[in-house]
């Protein structure tokens, strides 16, 4: 099992007023699990708690009630400390804006988890240069990002994502700062991947890109409300139907 | 190699710490120099200072050298608390004195009495007023260690039967236009007739001692000088000692016995002066302990001010790169490595400045150099580089020590939403 969470509570304090403490409850038990090789969106609008959840998914915050199982590991019970190390062999990250370093090569950016990482440096470049192969920017090395386009640069942090093979890439709407057509080329590629085995979690509001994953998860005030298979997904097929009928109208726009 | 990777991970980081911070300073160079003059200053002053002490260290021992670390000089004073019951008069040395030290101290291997007096000096038609002549025994030899460069020295002969010869300097010969050896010629000194029997080498007053030109010396037995005084006193004494060592010693027995002489009670001040070599080297010491001092004050506040200049650039640095901390983090750096990663950025700043610094003070080293004949061997010496290289990691350290821990503590979620 890739993830288990059970009763997953966060509740953020926000300070006190007349005397009674002012909570959020981002997440309100929310019960989730995830089997190796799934592609899974989580969906939800903005305050939905699909950010708070990502991010303990990442390990980048703890819950405050409830258990988070990653590969075995019981990550609820760590230290701030401890989860850096499950973050650097556990999770790859993909973020909407590509967090890349300006002024290193793709290479050098690539590289950087393996910094950060126990396993042995040796090889660290050839490994590099394979995760950049995977994703396509064989010949891109040694360019910059600021040498390299949206869509490529997407693709190098996708490759730093992988790089130290992680149970789980997590892409934070990858698809946000893209055009369609480089939108496209992510897609494909996560689809390629999730096609050799990778597990991928990706989260969106994107109901187009969300198609593209196996099995749609939506949360709404911090629970979840909806758990299917893509292709049983009402919302989804919903919006597949609404898409096909206004490319018909379209169509017959264009012929009238 | 479980427990190494650790270590291995850490050195990974550095050394590509290092490379980044120093690929910043590069193109940062304006930016670099302005943010670095605090630690600059500091050690271009810690560098000139050094060297130009231990320079002028140098030339010093070299004159003491040349004048002779054993060297004892003695004469009468009248310390102000006695000034009501006795006169300048009663507490000059007498012959008798100088004997008995010579007789009782152990410490010194010669001593010799001296009497200076101002004669005018004739030799065929030419006359020379206000000449400076000393009345001397023969261990003035040893002391002086001048070499005799025609005739003798004086013998034991001269000072008993009085004779009235004379050794003359170069300089004399000179002045006085005679021919190149003297030895045999005659001179009138206060209108007798002295044969000269030695010349002996002209030595320049070096620069501790008043310094400038040679002048004419015209040496005759004390004894004879003697004859020429009414007043029955002389004007010091001076000596060797055994060993250079042995200086204390020589000032204690010296003044026990002078003491004992004059019957000076214990609460009366001594009425006459020892002095030795030594004492001048220990004012010197405390001269130069004085000025690392006033250094050390200017390095500290220097060394402070940079390296508020230091903290402010890094502050800067961490908030520039708040959302590469978060994307660090996120990749599974350690809090501690981003701490040490900042705190290296910090310690190659300033070591840059160091480098700098260094530079500059050896410049500065370069103009002093040429400013004074003290100060011709001023060098830096190892230890002060080191040192002040030394200071300014340590500065780096403590004032990145705060932006350091800052940037360890960034929320890696808030980091990276920072815009």
């Amino acid at each position: 099992m890739s993830i288990e969470i059970r009763d997953l509570e966060k509740v953020y304090r926000l300070g006190t007023e007349k005397g009674r403490a002012i909570e959020v409850r981002a997440l309100d038990g929310v019960s989730l699990t995830i089997q190796p090789n799934e592609y899974v969106a989580i969906m939800g609008t903005s305050g939905s708690g699909k950010s708070t959840l990502m991010n303990i998914l990442g390990c980048l915050d703890k819950p405050t009630a409830g258990q988070y199982v990653l590969s075995g590991i019981p990550v609820h019970k760590m230290s701030t400390s401890a989860l850096a190390r499950v973050r650097n062999e556990q999770i790859g990250f993909v973020f909407q804006s590509f967090e890349l370093l300006a002024r290193q090569t793709a290479l050098k950016n690539v590289m950087l988890p393996m910094v950060y990482s126990r396993r042995h440096w040796l090889g660290a470049r050839k490994r590099a240069k394979d995760a950049l192969a995977l994703v396509g920017l064989g010949d891109r090395t040694h360019h910059r990002p600021n040498q390299l386009s949206g869509g490529q640069r997407q693709r190098v942090a996708v490759a730093r994502a992988l790089v130290n093979q992680p149970s789980i890439l997590l892409a934070d709407e990858p698809t946000g700062n893209l055009d369609s057509v480089t939108t496209n080329e992510i897609i494909a590629l996560f689809e390629e991947l999730h096609d050799s085995g990778q597990t991928i979690i990706i989260v969106t509001h994107e109901e187009e890109v969300a198609g593209h994953a196996k099995r749609i998860v939506r949360l709404s005030d911090g629970k979840v409300i909806s758990d299917f298979p893509t292709d049983k997904d009402p919302i989804h097929q919903d919006f597949l139907r609404s898409k096909a009928a206004t490319a018909q109208r379209m169509a017959q726009a264009v012929q009238a | 190699m479980i427990l190494l990777t650790p270590v291995m991970m850490v050195l990974r980081v550095l050394s590509q710490t290092v490379l980044l911070a120093l690929v910043q300073i590069f193109n940062n160079k304006i930016r670099t120099f302005l943010t670095t003059l605090g630690i600059i200053v500091a050690v271009a002053s810690i560098i000139l200072v050094m060297g130009a002490l231990s320079g002028m260290q140098r030339g010093v021992l070299d004159q003491f050298e040349q004048f002779g670390v054993k060297r004892v000089f003695m004469d009468g004073r009248l310390p102000r608390s006695m000034r009501g019951k006795m006169s300048w008069s009663d507490v000059q040395l007498k012959i008798e004195e100088v004997e008995a030290v010579r007789e009782h101290v152990t410490s010194l291997a010669h001593f010799c009495p001296m009497y200076f007096g101002s004669y005018s000096v004739q030799y065929n038609e030419l006359i020379l007023e206000g000449i400076r002549s000393a009345g001397i025994e023969p261990s003035w030899h040893d002391i002086e260690h001048r070499d005799i460069l025609n005739g003798r020295r004086f013998t034991k002969i001269d000072l008993e039967q009085r004779r009235n010869v004379c050794v003359i300097n170069e300089k004399a010969i000179e002045e006085l236009n005679m021919p190149t050896n003297a030895v045999g010629e005659f001179v009138l000194l206060s209108g007798r007739r002295f044969l000269v029997v030695g010349i002996v080498e002209t030595m320049e007053n070096s620069a501790m001692f008043g310094g400038g030109d040679a002048q004419t010396e015209i040496y005759i037995p004390i004894t004879t000088a003697m004859n020429l005084n009414p007043d029955g006193w002389i004007n010091f004494a001076q000596g060797e000692l055994k060993d250079a060592d042995m200086a204390m010693d020589a000032v204690a027995e010296i003044t026990f016995v002078l003491r004992k002489m004059r019957g000076l009670e214990p609460d009366e001040e001594d009425t006459f002066d020892v002095e030795v070599m030594q004492e001048y080297l220990e004012d010197f010491k405390k001269i130069g302990l004085v000025m690392t001092m006033i250094t050390g004050a200017v390095v500290l506040v220097s060394l402070v001010v940079g390296g508020i200049g230091i903290m402010n650039i890094m502050l800067v640095s961490v908030s520039e790169r708040t959302r590469e901390i978060g994307l660090r983090k996120a990749m599974g750096a350690h809090p501690m490595v981003i701490l040490l990663q900042f705190l290296v950025e910090a310690v190659v700043l300033c070591l840059a400045g160091a480098v700098f610094g260094i530079a500059v003070g050896q410049l500065g080293l370069m103009g002093i150099r040429q400013a004074h004949e003290m100060l011709e061997e001023a060098a830096a010496p190892l230890w002060a580089i080191v040192l002040s290289a030394g200071l300014s990691a340590l500065a780096g350290i403590g004032f990145g020590m705060f932006p350091a821990i800052r940037a360890s503590l960034l929320n890696p979620i808030d980091a990276l939403r920072h815009e």
